[in-house]
């Protein structure tokens, strides 16, 4: 498998690590505990398909990494910056 | 009184040829991670430009030449190397010293790729890495800065904590094509 890294190009998936889903971009606001903490910590679908997850390009330019990708064919669909996605959703 | 000796991160270990190709070590007068400050991209560059003649290189490019060359080596990050980094540079980014903190090697010779092409998943074909390209990557399980200088020749930088693991696993790629090309 090979993530095209936006800053980087087209590299080995050996330099990066996968963090898990995108639901850790989206943190839930306050400290309190609830449904909502619960959900971002724990609840997570296992999706068949197409899914979106955060990975680190750790041994390469050390940017977290957006990518979009398909379960059942390893399809690698959209790569984009963490930051830059973090910036348009705001 | 207790006296220090200062020794190179290589010490002792360098340089090597074997079958044609040399892995020397580089001791730069500095090693500075120049970090541009959100939105002072421009202002960092201008100012590199106007103290050392070399602007803030691309992602995986470099810029300069030897002696003294600006790195990309990663996300907003740049090593200036060869030379001392003016102060004022920190209005618009982040400086820290990284002069003692890197191993630099030369890795030169005709089929140097081939050497490189069994530590790193880089493609360094050149033309596609070519004079002037700068890649953070892997060397074995090492994390490295491999930068193209010249044709047949290759920088390697390294933390200077893995300088003897480093050699040792070039030293062995080094072996082992060079015992390829004695079967052809
Ligand atoms: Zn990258």
């Amino acid at each position: 498998m090979r993530i095209r890294c936006p800053l980087c190009g087209d590299r080995d998936s050996r330099e990066f690590t996968c963090m898990g889903h995108e639901t850790y971009m989206h943190r839930p606001a306050g400290e309190g505990w609830g449904p909502a903490w619960d959900s971002y910590l724990h609840l997570r679908d296992n999706p068949a398909g197409v899914t979106r997850d955060l990975w680190y390009h750790g041994a390469g330019c050390t940017a977290w990494l957006l990518v979009e990708r398909d379960t059942t064919t390893h399809d690698i669909l959209r790569v984009e910056l963490a930051s830059d996605a973090k910036r348009g959703n705001a | 009184m207790v006296k220090l000796v200062e020794k190179t991160p290589a010490e002792g270990l360098l340089p090597l040829e074997i079958n044609g190709i040399s892995l020397t070590e580089l001791v730069p007068a500095a090693i500075t991670s120049l970090m541009p400050f959100d939105g002072q991209e421009a202002a960092a560059s201008a100012l590199l430009s106007s103290l050392l003649g070399m602007e803030c290189p691309h992602p995986n490019r470099s810029t300069g030449r030897d002696g003294a060359r600006a790195v990309w080596v990663g996300r907003g990050q740049i090593f200036v190397v060869g030379k001392a980094v003016d102060a004022s540079v920190a209005r618009h980014a982040a400086l820290t010293d990284q002069s003692d903190a890197w191993a630099v090697f030369s890795l030169q010779g005709h089929g140097v790729e081939d050497v490189l092409a069994r530590l790193t998943p880089l493609d360094l074909n050149r033309a596609v890495f070519k004079r002037g390209h700068a890649a953070r990557s892997l060397l074995g399980h090492m994390s490295a800065v491999i930068l193209r200088t010249g044709e047949n020749t290759f920088e390697i930088m390294v933390f200077r904590s893995m300088a003897r693991t480093a050699v040792h696993e070039l030293e062995t790629a080094m072996r082992a094509v060079a015992a390829r090309d004695a079967l052809r």
